[in-house]
Order: C-alpha cells, then sequence, then structure tokens
C-alpha cells in the first residue's frame, strides 16, 4: 500500500482532493441519478437501431435466406462479414482485462469494466448472426453433439464450423463469467448506498459479497487464474473463427498465416471500439479523471502495433501469392486492386494500414478528435476487410461462367445497422445500471498512482530534479492536469 | 454486563487500518475480520491466513474438461459411428485438439469460480452479511470480537492511536436490512 510508484511513471488518476468516496460518487453519477438527455438521444437511436434488426431477422426467418442478396457463387456474405468484425471487436475486452493483468498493466484498472462489457455485447451480436445465417433458427441445435433418432448421428468434430460453436459459446460464458464476478464488489457498494426496491434488486446482484479479507483473497486468485486461462482462449477463438477459411480450398483464403493475422486483426479492430466507445463515455459522463490522456494514448500505441502487424500480415499475402507461383491465387489478390471490388480493397488497406500509420506521431495520439476519428475510421476499414476477404474472394469463382457480383437487399443492410443498434442499446443500459468503471480496482491506484499522491512527492522534495523535469514533461498532453499549478513546484 | 458484541475500528486510510492491525496483534487482540472497499496486498499473512488453494481447484477442473471432451470425441468419432472420410483414420488426432482445449478453459474457469462461490457461500440473493455500509466504499473496517477481547478499553485506544477516525461498539453482529 504504501509502496510509492516511481516519479517518472504517468499518474493514472488526475486531480486534486481524490478520496475513495470521491472515486465512488464520481463512478456511480450514471448509476444513482436519472439519465442526462445524451444518453436519451444515445438510447432513442440504438434501440430504433435494435427495433429494425428485430425486423429485419424476423423477415429473415419469416422468407428466408432468399431474402438476402446471396446467389450461387456468392453464398456467404454480409453475414460472415458481421459475425467476424463483431467477434474480433469483442476480443479487445478479454485482451484489456486478461493480457494486461498478467503484464501488470495497471491503466487497464479504469477502462477493463467497460471493455468487458463490450466483449460480451459485441459476441452476442456475432451469435445472432450465426443463428440468423442458418436462415431456420432451430438447425442451430444440429451444431450440438446431441443424441438423436438418426442412430445418433454425431456432429463432424474434424469441421472448423464445430470447433467455432465451442470456442464462440466457450469465449462467451467464460467472459460472462469474469465480468460479472469482477462487478460483484462495485455491485455490493451500489447496494449498500441504495434504499428501498434498488438495494433489494442490487442486494440480490451482490452474491452478498461483503468485502472480508478471504473474499478479497479469493478473489484476487480467481481474477489471476481466469486471466491466465482468457489470454490463450481468446487467441484460440479467433485462431479457430480464421480456420473457417483456411481450411478450406478457396484461393485467398488457404494460407496459413490467417490464424495470427486475424488474432492481430482482431485485437486491432476491439482496441477501435474501445476508443470509440471510452472517449465518448468519458467526455458525457466526465470520467476525465479516471479515464486519462495516458489510457487513450497507450491505447493508440496498441492500435499502431497491431494495425501495423495486420499491415505486414497483408504484404505477406501478396508475397507469398506472387512467391507461390499459383495463378488462381495470384489473380485473387491481383483482383482487389484491378477488380469491380477495387474500392473495397482500397478502403480496407487505406483504412487499416495508411491511416493509422499517423499514430507515429504524439500529435495525432494526443488528440482526442483525431483519435476518436481515426478509430472510427479503423472500424471501418476491418469491416472492409472481412468484405474483401470473403466477397472479394468467392466472386470470381474457378470458371467465369460463374462469376458473379454481391449486391446487398435491404434486409442485409438493416441487419448489419440493426446490430450496431442492439450494441448500443445494450451498452446504453449497461452505463445506466452498472458502474462503467471498476471502482475498486480504481482505488487500489489512488495511493500509489495518482497524480496528488506523486504531486505531493514533488512538493516534499524528495524527488530528483531530472525525474521531476521529465514527470512534469509528460503531464503537458493530459488534458485533466491543471498545467499552472505546477509552474512553480 | 457489557452487551458489545463486536468493536469496530474504523479506518478511512489503508495503511493506518495496517497499523492497527499490528498494535491489535502485539496486544493480543485476536482479529474476527478485515471488510474493506478493494483488496489490501499483504494483509493474509498479517492476519495468517493461509495462500487460497482455488487455482489447484482450477487445474484439476481443468483436467476433467480435457478428459471430458476427449473421451467425447472418442466415443463419437472413432468407437460409436466412425465416418469413413476418404479412407482416412477415424481417430484425427490433430482435430482433436480445439475442442479439448476449449473444454480445458471451460471446465476450469467454471469449477474455479463456482468453488469459489461455494466456499464464500457467494450466491444470488444470500442476505450481505455487513458489518459496516461504508465498508464497500471508502471505510477500512477491522473488526474485533467483543465477548472474547474483553480488555475493551484497550482495544479502542490500540484503534484511536493507530488512526481510527471512528470506533463502534455494536449489540449486533450484522447491520442488517429490514
Amino acid at each position: 500500500m504504501s509502496s510509492h510508484e516511481s516519479i517518472i511513471r504517468e499518474p493514472l488518476i488526475t486531480g486534486d482532493n481524490i478520496t475513495y468516496a470521491k472515486i465512488t460518487d464520481d463512478i456511480l453519477v450514471p448509476v444513482e441519478n436519472m439519465p442526462n438527455k445524451a444518453w436519451w438521444i444515445g438510447f432513442t437511436v440504438a434501440s430504433a437501431g435494435a427495433m429494425l434488426w428485430l425486423y429485419a431477422v424476423s423477415y429473415t426467418f419469416w422468407y428466408g435466406i432468399g431474402s438476402w442478396g446471396l446467389n450461387k457463387t456468392v453464398g456467404w456474405a454480409w453475414d460472415i462479414t458481421g459475425f467476424v468484425w463483431w467477434v474480433g471487436i469483442g476480443h479487445a475486452g478479454t485482451l484489456i482485462s486478461a493480457v494486461l493483468l498478467l503484464f501488470r498493466q495497471n491503466w487497464r484498472n479504469s477502462i477493463n469494466r467497460s471493455a468487458e462489457a463490450m466483449t460480451i455485447f459485441a459476441v452476442i451480436c456475432a451469435a445472432t448472426y450465426v443463428v440468423s445465417h442458418m436462415g431456420r433458427p432451430w438447425m442451430a441445435l444440429y451444431t450440438l453433439p446431441l443424441p438423436n433418432q438418426y442412430g445418433s448421428l454425431w456432429v463432424n468434430f474434424n469441421s472448423p464450423l464445430i470447433w467455432d460453436v465451442f470456442a464462440i459459446s466457450t469465449y462467451f460464458s467464460v467472459s460472462l463469467v469474469f465480468w460479472y464476478t469482477g462487478l460483484l464488489p462495485d455491485i455490493a457498494t451500489i447496494r449498500d448506498r441504495a434504499t428501498g426496491l434498488r438495494r433489494k434488486i442490487y442486494s440480490v446482484l451482490s452474491f452478498g459479497w461483503n468485502g472480508s479479507v478471504k473474499t478479497w483473497q479469493r478473489f484476487e486468485a480467481v481474477s489471476l487464474v481466469l486471466a491466465g486461462v482468457a489470454t490463450p482462449l481468446v487467441l484460440s477463438v479467433h485462431t479457430i473463427v480464421s480456420m473457417d477459411f483456411a481450411t478450406s480450398l478457396e484461393p485467398g483464403w488457404h494460407t496459413t498465416i490467417f490464424p495470427p493475422y486475424f488474432v492481430a486483426g482482431a485485437i486491432f479492430s476491439g482496441f477501435a471500439m474501445v476508443q470509440t466507445l471510452m472517449l465518448v463515455t468519458r467526455k458525457v459522463l466526465g470520467f476525465e479523471n479516471y479515464i486519462t490522456m495516458f489510457h487513450i494514448e497507450s491505447m493508440n500505441k496498441i492500435i499502431l502495433l497491431t494495425g501495423s502487424i495486420v499491415g505486414v500480415a497483408y504484404l505477406t499475402e501478396f508475397f507469398i501469392a506472387y512467391y507461390s507461383g499459383g495463378e488462381y491465387e495470384q489473380y485473387t489478390f491481383l483482383n482487389r486492386f484491378i477488380g469491380p471490388y477495387w474500392w473495397a480493397g482500397c478502403m480496407m488497406y487505406g483504412c487499416n494500414v495508411l491511416m493509422t500509420q499517423l499514430m507515429w506521431f504524439k500529435s495525432v495520439r494526443t488528440n482526442i478528435a483525431l483519435s476518436w476519428g481515426l478509430s472510427i475510421i479503423v472500424n471501418i476499414g476491418m469491416w472492409f476487410e472481412r468484405f474483401v476477404i470473403i466477397v472479394v474472394s468467392l466472386h470470381r469463382d474457378f470458371l467465369p461462367s460463374s462469376w458473379a457480383m454481391f449486391y446487398p437487399t435491404w434486409v442485409d443492410v438493416s441487419v448489419f445497422i440493426g446490430s450496431i443498434g442492439v450494441f448500443f442499446t445494450l451498452f446504453l443500459l449497461f452505463l445506466r445500471v452498472l458502474p462503467a468503471v471498476a471502482m475498486a480496482e480504481v482505488k487500489l491506484l489512488l495511493k500509489s498512482s495518482s497524480e496528488q499522491e506523486k504531486k505531493k512527492l514533488l512538493e516534499q522534495g524528495h524527488v530528483g530534479k531530472e525525474q521531476a523535469e521529465f514527470y512534469k514533461e509528460n503531464l503537458i498532453k493530459y488534458d485533466s492536469v491543471e498545467q499552472a499549478e505546477y509552474s512553480n513546484i | 454486563m457489557d452487551s458489545t458484541k463486536y468493536i469496530l475500528g474504523i479506518f478511512d486510510d489503508p495503511d493506518e487500518m495496517m497499523k492497527g492491525i499490528d498494535s491489535l496483534k502485539e496486544k493480543g487482540v485476536s482479529i474476527y475480520d478485515v471488510f474493506t472497499p478493494m483488496p489490501i496486498h499483504g494483509i493474509e499473512n498479517k492476519l495468517g491466513i493461509k495462500e487460497s488453494r482455488l487455482p489447484i481447484a482450477a487445474f484439476i477442473f481443468g483436467c476433467i474438461g480435457l478428459t471430458a471432451a476427449f473421451c467425447m470425441l472418442y466415443y463419437m468419432l472413432v468407437y460409436d459411428w466412425p465416418i469413413n472420410i476418404g479412407g482416412k483414420p477415424h481417430f484425427t488426432a490433430p482435430n482433436f485438439v480445439p475442442i479439448c482445449f476449449e473444454w480445458t478453459v471451460l471446465f476450469s474457469s467454471f469449477g474455479m469460480v463456482f468453488t469459489y462461490f461455494y466456499s464464500n457461500h457467494l450466491f444470488p440473493g444470500r442476505t450481505p452479511r455487513v458489518m459496516d455500509l461504508r465498508a464497500t466504499n471508502d471505510r477500512f473496517v477491522i473488526a474485533v470480537n467483543a465477548k472474547t477481547n474483553t480488555q475493551h478499553d484497550q482495544i479502542d485506544s490500540c484503534l484511536k492511536e493507530a488512526g481510527a477516525v471512528e470506533i463502534k461498539h455494536n449489540d449486533r453482529k450484522y447491520v442488517s436490512y429490514e
């Protein structure tokens, strides 16, 4: 507790007079009060989207998959694009909560809760695609190895699609458990401050948490082991998603680089989505002191790193297509630029590789408006990546007589836009009823990594001059720090 | 006779609370439990609480998951209904890996979390056994059983010296919700 961390590390909590009580008060503002106008506007738009989704999916179930724009050549299009996009987005939450925990990255403490929530909602959106693209949703049962009247004909466990069923459902349920266990102490905080019916509801949800020594001790053991098993899990999930494609014989899909390439892309798109949500949440809910410029810049650095890994994977694909000497393979990759879908290829390579390279500049990484814009661009680019991999690889079949284009119908478009609505509806409801920042974990940082503690160290003069200068220089990027206070320390 | 059941030393600073634990221990006072809004590292050594064995449970559950997945796949693909796929072997071991791995993770995480809930009596709807309502917010509470530790004045002064902001003598164990 009393061990202060080095002054040269950037503070993770800014602001003066932050106490444990103030952390609770600040973070519970949206939970304990009626929502503000911004929330209602967002919720209205998002739930309109969710209604659109409900209508479009019901239409699909009623009239069948024929209501989508699929044809004999392009048998997988926006549905699987949307599925992979959403699953990829989900990966960032687990990465932040598990991998960054193992690496003892304390800045994760203030963003892990909402990132995990985002994971769960994104995987829900992905799962709806899986079910709806079956056309007959009750057929989903046939993906499970259940005893049946055909002599018990089991599922084909040699197929990556079946692995995917197991991977996604394991991923979803483990993420849910991880998230909810982490929520218990914070739900107990709400419970002990509430009265009446609210107290009763949060009391049931809190599982009777009381914060005793053994509860916390075991809680920490559970968090660490869950993080340990969730880390390989999250890597396995997108590996298996990529095998849906990589184990086929389709040019453009049949590449061994897919698993790491997909995992990097998933982390890339997920961090972009976390950034998109976090910047808005921070502003609207007033979390500037807890989600600081350091958090924003750190996330941008990860986006830059993973975006560059994705860029290297793209280059490798092109090189291997050339080097393999396979004509079909070479044509597929050339077709991404000179074929009728050249614009999708440009969106993919432009948004994902070229635009993210801007983040080498510190002025871009620490600019909130630019970071937000770039995070949206990455989201768009990663959607086009999946579209290019799926539709553009399929649309020019081996026989030129089978060449076709894919034109989405209004149902395709509505299911996609609607799924974004579903996602934001769930996320906004989450912000309203559960704390968006893990209070207990932020409280842990108060005495070691907060700006006020570091300022005390500076004032006491126990810090070397060079280190103090270095620290003050680092503070300049923070928008939540009163720079004037540091001029005469 | 004194009706006090529990003496609560309430601190607003975790370091001072740790000092309080030390000085109580010096006086030979046994501590019933400590309630905090966040995990306090190093407290379990002070209170003599053994390391949790939950990771061992997780490992055992993981082994069970691995075995269950392997047995299921072997039974279905090799024993019960072997399917001839291009004359390839029925026992396609590499293809067993993904699902065996997923079930290892699934069983170990669910097994460990439910063991945790079981061992700490956490379940939906359980009545919270809370000694002070601010212990989940901003107060660090040391609870001392007043029946077994009879020198109440000494305990009070001990807690006060360590920096307790408030000392409560409670007639009831839990602040229950009526």
